[in-house]
């Protein structure tokens, strides 16, 4: 009998703290701030949590956070946005290069992917 | 950092008012402009504004969405074509 919040199956064995951050869009505050909310301690573990309970956290989040689907959709939007109206970081999240100014000389290989070794790069040979 | 917010937005004050000045004689013309710092006022939706890139003027026709913006994100100052030359040989 896994609990499901918004899609998700929450881990049995983690406090309830910890498991809320499975879900997509709640993070370590967020969780806090939910289970404070529902009157739940946060150091009670998902198994040991009564119906009552599971309930009013799943009312919470469905009421006051956007998570999953929803937001990575907003995300994605938000995105769009910008390289639809073609500025300076809608270009960069088109050629798939950082876009928070970072330096792009070395590294940068979250946004640029594995390596790309060029064959035979040459020295200036005649 | 982001600007403060007591300052409110910065806009370029020359810039607008030939913006205003244009909406109300219901111009439409292409308003050259260096103020890459300026904030998209929602005044500007519909005109062309010309941003100077350090080069030349790139005319940006604003829409509802860029408001917020500035003005130098639509006007790129570099123009990377890519590595290497070895498609010709």
């Amino acid at each position: 009998m896994a609990i499901r919040i918004a899609g998700v199956d929450l881990p049995q064995n983690k406090r309830g703290e910890v498991a809320l951050t499975y879900i997509y869009g709640i993070g370590r505050s967020s969780a806090n701030t939910i289970l404070e909310k529902a009157g739940v301690d946060r150091d009670i573990k998902v198994k040991d949590w009564n119906d009552d309970q599971t309930t009013k956290i799943r009312e919470i989040i469905g009421e006051e956070f956007k998570v999953e689907g929803d937001l990575r959709s907003e995300v994605q939007l938000n995105i769009k946005r910008l390289m639809d109206i073609g500025c300076y970081r809608g270009v960069r999240h088109r050629i798939g290069l950082p876009v928070r100014g970072q330096s792009t000389k070395n590294n940068a290989r979250t946004r640029k992917g594995r390596k790309k070794t060029v064959a035979n790069k040459k020295k200036a040979t005649k | 950092m982001s600007r403060s917010l007591k300052k409110g937005p910065y806009i370029n004050v020359k810039l607008e008012n030939k913006v205003l000045a244009m909406t109300e004689s219901g111009k439409k013309n292409v308003i050259k402009t260096w103020a890459r710092a300026s904030m998209i006022s929602p005044d500007f939706v519909g005109h062309t504004i010309a941003v100077h890139n350090g080069n030349k003027f790139i005319p940006v026709y604003v829409t509802e969405n860029m408001v917020g913006h500035k003005l130098g994100e639509f006007s790129p100052t570099r123009n990377f074509r890519g590595h290497g030359g070895n498609k010709k040989r």
